[in-house]
């Protein structure tokens, strides 16, 4: 005992007794409804986790959703497709190329149209630069969760590189509507392949001082391994797809099981989460946890870049895009087609009526899914824990509420 | 294994659960019998052959014209053995369970897969199926106290909402939909 305390006992010997009694009899402890959001740093946007919480523990965390809803899908209906092209944008506003991409695969598939070469190497080329950009978000917005600032600026200088990209291809730098209907709507300016090269050779050392700065940080592997674990069957039961699936040690990626746009022609790895104690995983780490969804996101960048690459290398000649794209008639059918979004599977059903709007648009949007397990994880963990999960969980707002 | 051989598969040990099949398109899928539906989606999950452990969407479609509301459920099955293998095949199916659409209910399966919870609280805010069975069947996207389900083709778009007045486009874009 401290000795301050050793005195004041001293001076007043029932003291303790009364502690005691207070305790267990005057002061229960009860528990204690938290919001935590809709206006939080840690949530990612505007999501609200009502949270039951036993003194620093959290017995249950509920989530609200719908801050942002603006029934994108009802707005689908009353579109044609290349004029729905730009809400797809704002759904998964950090990888909106993604997102484009998804709908347009959709529609080609819906009215049969081909896409030449040059339009689906196109589409792979930016793909992949968005999701190289959209995961430097996330681990630089995870860095900031778990109190490291440093990381996040590391990670948006790399992400302003590729914005410029976007930004010479196709003039925007958030809201792109680059790839449509039928390919892309514009071809590469000139001297962007070269440009793009640069970038790529700049960008590979740097994901080492990112491992450096963050990944194997001792606080922040303290923070986020064996934390929040989902186990494989979990995953699956609740639909997780994309790195929260991967993360929980199965090697499935849509790239390699449903290939779109050619990634069929391209040489690149999966890869899953591993247990902590080797040489590159550090100790502690469990298949499934925080960090392993975390570190996911480190991998797939040195993917993305190998697949950039080689679409450089092979970018064919000629169209960029199937002619008429425009304008179409939409068959009275109806295809679901999922794409690896940056955030997971990201599906659209379209069912066309003869017209040339769609009868149903449906999103699925992947944040959408792997939220839905957060009830299940956050149940009996720490308070400090639980923007831990929600950042790793890697949600963006606006796709979750559409 | 091809949709077809599903959909006889199906017919052979579920009869008359399964009303038919449409193959041709560019998603095939079995028309499942409403009240019937929990236990051909157990049937769909636990039958070794068929193993369609993940949900990956429920869609839901007003289907004005037939006065009927359907709901699209999209499935895959993902091995579980040796996960560390890389997978480049799966087998897709999909079933659409249709209800009327002035007594709209469609069995729950969100205990036979967990990501039905959300799905089906969707399709319950935006179009107004209920789910017997959910275990937590309220609104999600739209606010608690609103009325009507944006998704049905005979929704009417609210001109005003706890006095903030709605868009002045409704007349200019007429959505036909």
């Amino acid at each position: 005992m401290n000795p301050i305390a050793e005195t004041i006992l001293e001076s007043a010997p029932d003291l303790m007794l009364d502690l005691d009694r207070s305790v267990q009899g005057d002061l229960q402890t009860e528990e204690m409804l938290v919001n935590m959001g809709p206006q939080h740093p840690s949530t990612h946007g505007v999501l609200r986790v009502v949270l039951r919480t036993d003194g620093e523990m959290v017995l249950e965390a509920i989530p609200h959703i719908g801050y942002l809803h603006r029934c994108a899908e009802k707005i689908g209906e009353n579109l044609q497709p290349y004029q729905y092209i730009p809400y797809t944008d704002r759904m998964d506003y950090l990888a909106g190329m993604n997102n484009n991409q998804a709908y347009s695969v959709a529609v080609e598939r819906l009215c049969g149209i081909q896409v030449p070469p040059r339009g689906q190497a196109i589409r792979v080329i930016f793909a992949e630069l968005n999701r190289i950009a959209s995961h430097l978000v996330s681990l630089g917005t995870y860095g900031l969760d778990m109190g490291a600032f440093t990381p996040f600026l590391y990670c948006f200088r790399e992400r302003e590189m590729i914005l410029d990209l976007f930004e010479a291809a196709c003039g925007a730098r958030l809201t792109y509507s680059y790839l449509t209907i039928g390919g892309a709507h514009d071809d590469l300016p000139e001297g962007w392949i070269d440009r793009c090269r640069e970038f790529l050779d700049y960008f590979e050392p740097k994901i080492e001082d990112y491992n450096n700065l963050l990944s194997f940080n001792h606080i922040f592997v303290k923070r986020t391994s064996n934390v929040g674990i989902i186990s494989l069957n979990d995953a699956i039961a609740w639909g997780l797809t994309g790195t929260c699936l991967r993360a929980s040690g199965l090697r499935w990626d849509l790239r390699k099981v449903l290939p779109y746009d050619g990634y069929e022609k391209y040489d690149f790895d999966v890869p899953i989460a591993r247990p902590g104690g080797t040489a590159e995983i550090p100790n502690g780490v469990v298949v499934g946890d925080c960090w392993s969804r975390y570190f996911l996101r480190v991998l797939e960048m040195t993917q993305s870049v190998r697949i950039i690459r080689q679409a450089l290398d092979q970018l064919p000649a000629g169209d960029f895009r199937a002619a008429k794209c425009t304008s179409l008639k939409l068959p009275a059918n109806e295809v679901y087609v999922e794409v690896e979004s940056a955030r997971g599977q990201l599906g659209f059903l379209v069912v066309g009526d003869g017209s040339a709007i769609p009868y149903r648009v449906k999103a699925r949007g992947p944040s959408f899914c792997n939220l839905s397990i957060l009830t299940h994880v956050c149940k009996n963990v720490l308070l400090a824990d639980v923007p831990a999960i929600i950042g790793s969980i890697d949600v963006v707002m606006g796709e979750v509420d559409r | 294994m091809a949709p077809e051989e599903i959909c006889k598969l199906l017919k052979d040990r579920l009869g008359n659960a399964i009303e038919d099949a449409v193959l041709e398109g560019g998603h095939p899928y079995a028309r499942v019998a409403a009240d019937r539906w929990p236990e051909v989606a157990l049937f769909l999950r636990d039958d070794p052959r068929l193993g369609f452990n993940v949900l990956r969407c429920i869609s839901t479609l007003d289907l004005l014209s037939d006065d009927k509301l359907a709901c699209v459920y999209d499935l895959y099955h993902v091995p579980t053995d040796r996960p560390a293998e890389l997978r480049t095949q799966t087998r897709l199916f999909a079933v659409r369970v249709t209800t009327d659409r002035n007594n709209s209910v469609i069995p729950s399966v969100a205990h036979v897969w967990p990501a039905a919870d959300w799905h089906e609280r969707e399709a319950f805010d935006l179009m107004g199926i209920t789910f017997p069975g959910h275990p937590d069947l309220r609104r999600i996207l739209c606010a608690d106290d609103w009325v009507g389900h944006p998704l049905r083709k005979d929704y009417e778009f609210p001109l005003e909402y706890h006095g903030i007045p709605a868009t002045t486009e409704f007349e200019l874009t007429n959505p036909r939909h």
